[in-house]
């Protein structure tokens, strides 16, 4: 059996317009509390092999711990706790994406060192290999490392339990290729990829079960010592876009292939 | 997970806006203590308070809704510690105006006396005294009380919404689930036991597919409808058991709007409000209503009377902001959100029965829309509190809901309430528009200025009956060869006919400037941020394809706010895109053919459907 906690932030939801401002407690987003908010999507796949992990191995439990601000965390989960069933850690912090990934560990360390029951000789540390909100890709790093943790798997999309509690991960690495890679089982840290499930449907009965615990997580979440003024940003820019849309349905993929030949050239 | 699974809770509620926001607002006061402690228990979970669940087809609890200006009295009356600064897009309003907007082009469908006071307008205007005419605009001098909102609240509904929603839930006494359409009521032995919720993991016929989960059954002792006015469980509860005697439900707009951060220069201040008329069509209303951060709710109603079969709102909208009057201070200014709703404007004339044994209706599809004051968002609220206050009273007597005890708590409550009253004086108080703008507007003047006592009368007929075919309304402005060559090139193109008919008319090109006039489709993505998760059914559907076959109009195309339904080139039933549907709903009442099954009907179905906006900020 495994114990699985899945570190997942809150990020805009997609499409959202999103304009960087410094205020005096450092970079933010203009109007974050107005922007719906989403959990992250690449923390959502580990959730989602998390609850699917945990259903095939049973005696297994899954946390959720996030760092966000509780208001917005308390919206957030009642679009995800019917999804998949989980317990709520919450560390009651900014979740703007520009804290510094070393503070943001430290914050998550903190709230997982807290969980009554967790055994770290069981610990499957789930987490996104990245982040829809200026993911560096090193939070899970070193939260991994700080919680003891050498097994680390970067860009996983498979996961394969061996009868004999060995995991088989199939990672991402460059060139589009895989590296199946095997342990001899917990504890390890795992950024997910995309993973292999789709999302799931809603279950409402999965969501009542969640909530009778979600919502005093809620109540009792304790203030995140995370420090805004450990990293400072030069500057901050989105990246340029340039829009021309068009609506075109069953477009071969060749044409659209040649498309984005075209606009690189050009 | 291939069967249906059924759980059980005390009350369950359908959509959440205004009037659900009132209910629970009310409800969790007098279920749970302050400290989150029972103040009476569940009958499915003893122990705990009862447990109430309310379902929201949106994807977040803030996203689909609308700008409001409200004199806001029940709102207040039940939050009296309400602080607007708390409120993201929220502000007391400051000043109001009522504009009358010249047609700067010649485009619009205007009467010969509606004709002739323009060319008055434009001749003397200036000269006339007190009559402040400026950049083909007139200010009215006076508003009438009945219209006026002074020392209430501007804000984003949306915003609102999510405050309350989120007050709510901190309290513990309910849970708010978005993402979560109904597709219908639980109807058993004429009493309603609960709702079902819809199916996932289905194709767009709605057949089962890759994770295929039956819509699961939330049976309750109290179901608590307040989806809307297009919303499918109020209308399932109509269908079944008709309307009262005499009422209809005929009368509706379509609100669409931006919301848009206006440029350095604009002089507007904070909670400003203004009404507009005249333009782009005299049928077509303005509003524009300035918010906190320098940001503005603009957009226009396009109502049900206004007899044009190619009703496009998205370009009318455009024409509409690029009046002189408010041009001049909206260019440069650059697009934040983007929405669109249906608004029942039957108001008391479409009010369903408001009770029955196991529900009770809230909101505005219980018909709360005040069409003479112009408000609605108050009136939803208010009848919710007033719900919330009649269970509440019932819960701590052990009264089961029956129709009977939800008579004499919630609609005595109702009936005994200003928002009754104010809808008793407004019941006619728009018929007159059936006969046109200059009647309807005199009408609306009669009835406010006499409380009731007077209207002008005219006969109501279902919108269907109401809409002519393109070439009548036309007629003498293009001829009926063009109108052809017309359709065959659209429906060609998969286009819309509405673009090239207005052109011919004079309506101007919109010169894009990729910040405030922009194509339909980046007011969707940039604006509305519209998106819809995989796994549900198609939610707009054709009754009929032979009739749909047979329409010429199709002003179910034209109409649409998202460009979801669109020309089919291969037939001529419409396709319809779930992926870029707003859910505003005015499909369902701008078809111009009636259903076979009902003529009070269309001949769109419109079902419970998941994804649409996800702006927060309308």
């Amino acid at each position: 059996m495994f114990h699985i906690v899945v570190c997942g932030g809150i990020v805009p939801d997609p499409l959202q317009t999103l304009e960087p401002v410094k205020g005096p407690a450092g970079w933010g987003l203009k109007n974050e509390l107005m922007l719906p908010s989403i959990l992250d999507p690449w923390a959502s796949h580990a959730l989602y092999e998390a609850a699917h992990l945990a259903k095939a191995v049973p005696g297994s439990k899954v946390w959720l711990v996030s760092l966000g601000p509780k208001a917005k965390l308390q919206q957030v989960m009642m679009t995800v706790a019917q999804k998949a069933p989980f317990e709520l850690v919450v560390a009651d912090g900014p979740a703007g994406g520009f804290v510094d990934s070393f503070e943001v560990a430290e914050a998550l360390f903190a709230a997982i060192s807290g969980i009554a029951g967790l055994d770290a000789s069981k610990l499957l540390l789930f987490g996104g290999w990245q982040s829809a909100s200026r993911g560096s890709g090193s939070t899970l790093q070193i939260l991994g490392e700080k919680l003891g943790i050498t097994d680390q798997f970067q860009g996983v999309d498979k996961l394969t339990v061996g009868a004999d509690g060995s995991l088989e991960v199939m990672e991402r690495i460059e060139g589009g290729a895989y590296q199946i890679s095997t342990c001899t089982g917990a504890p390890a840290a795992l950024g997910w990829a995309t993973g292999e499930l789709p999302e799931p449907p809603n279950n409402p009965q999965v969501g009542m079960a969640n909530m009778r615990l979600v919502m005093p997580a809620l109540q009792k979440a304790k203030p995140a010592a995370v420090n805004a003024a450990a990293i400072d940003y030069q500057s901050v820019t989105l990246p340029a876009q340039k829009r021309e849309t068009r609506v075109v349905k069953d477009t071969p993929v060749d044409v659209i292939a040649q498309e984005i030949i075209d606009w690189l050239a050009s | 997970m291939n069967e249906r699974q059924s759980m059980e809770t005390d009350i369950v509620c359908v959509g959440f806006g205004p009037a659900m926001g009132g209910f629970l607002t009310t409800l969790a006061k007098g279920i749970v203590n302050e400290d989150g402690s029972a103040v009476m228990e569940s009958t499915v979970v003893p122990g705990l308070p009862p447990q109430v669940i309310c379902y929201e087809r949106a994807d977040d609890i803030g996203v689909g809704v609308s700008g409001v200006v409200s004199k806001a009295r029940g709102i207040r009356e039940s939050l009296p510690e309400l602080d607007p600064a708390c409120i993201p897009l929220c502000t007391p309003i400051t000043e109001e105006k009522v504009v009358y907007l010249v047609d700067p082009h010649g485009a619009s469908r205007r009467s010969l006396p509606l004709k002739a006071a323009d060319a008055a307008l434009k001749l003397l205007g200036g000269k006339f005294p007190g009559c402040r005419y400026k950049d083909m605009a007139v200010e009215l001098p006076y508003i009438p009380p009945f219209l006026e909102k002074h020392g209430g609240l501007t804000f984003s509904l949306g915003q609102f919404n999510q405050w309350v929603g989120n007050t709510v839930m901190a309290t513990g006494a309910a849970q708010i689930w978005p993402a979560s359409p109904v597709a219908a009521p639980i109807i058993e032995h004429r009493k309603v036991v609960g709702v079902r919720l819809a199916d996932q993991g289905v194709d767009k016929a709605g057949k089962p597919d890759a994770a295929y989960m039956p819509g699961m059954d939330v049976r309750a002792r109290l179901t608590v409808v307040g989806d809307g006015p297009v919303g499918p469980v109020g209308r399932a509860i109509d269908e079944a058991r008709g309307l009262p005697m005499g009422h209809h439900q005929r009368d509706y707009a379509v609100g669409m709007k931006f919301v848009v951060d206006l440029p350095g220069n604009c002089p507007w201040k904070v909670g400003t409000v203004i009404h507009t008329i005249g333009y782009p069509e005299p049928e077509i209303f303005g509003f524009l209503y300035v918010l906190p951060g320098h940001v503005a709710s603009l957009g226009i109603f396009v109502p049900s009377w206004f007899d044009n079969p190619v009703r496009t709102a998205y370009r009318y909208l455009q024409h509409w902001m690029q009046h002189p009057y408010l041009w001049k201070y909206l260019k440069g200014g650059t697009i934040r959100s983007f929405g669109a709703k249906t608004l029942q404007e039957s108001g008391k004339n479409g009010e369903p029965y408001l009770v029955g044994d196991g529900y009770a209706r809230i909101g505005e599809g219980s018909g709360t829309t005040n069409v003479l004051t112009g408000s609605g968002v108050d009136e939803a609220w208010t009848s919710g509190v007033q719900l919330g206050q009649a269970v509440v009273e019932l819960l701590e007597k052990g009264l089961p809901f029956t129709s009977e005890n939800l008579e004499k708590t919630y609609v005595a409550r109702r009936r005994a309430s200003w928002v009754e009253a104010e809808a008793k004086i407004a019941a006619r108080s728009r018929e007159a528009f059936a006969s046109g703008f200059i009647p309807g507007i005199i009408g609306m003047a009669l009835t406010g200025l006499t409380k009731g006592a007077l209207c002008w009368p005219a006969d109501s007929e279902p919108v269907h009956k109401r809409i002519p075919s393109i070439e009548e309304y036309y007629h003498g402005r293009i001829s009926c060869e063009e109108i052809t060559r017309i359709r065959q090139e659209a429906t060609a193109k998969g286009l819309a006919l509405h673009d090239a008919l207005m052109d011919k008319v004079g309506w101007p090109e919109i010169e894009y400037d990729g910040k405030l006039l922009i194509s339909h489709q980046d007011a969707l993505l940039l604006g509305g941020k519209v998106q819809a998760a995989p796994g549900y059914a198609d939610h707009v559907t054709f009754e009929c394809p032979d009739t749909c076959r047979a329409c010429a109009e199709k002003t179910c195309i034209e109409a649409c706010s998202g460009q979801a339904i669109t020309t089919n080139p291969d037939d001529g039933v419409p396709l319809f895109d779930r992926e870029k549907c707003v859910h505003c709903g005015a499909c369902l009442w701008n078809c111009s053919k009636p259903s076979k099954a009902d003529p009070e009907r269309t001949n769109v179905r419109f079902a419970a459907g998941a994804g649409g906006l996800h702006s927060a900020e309308n």
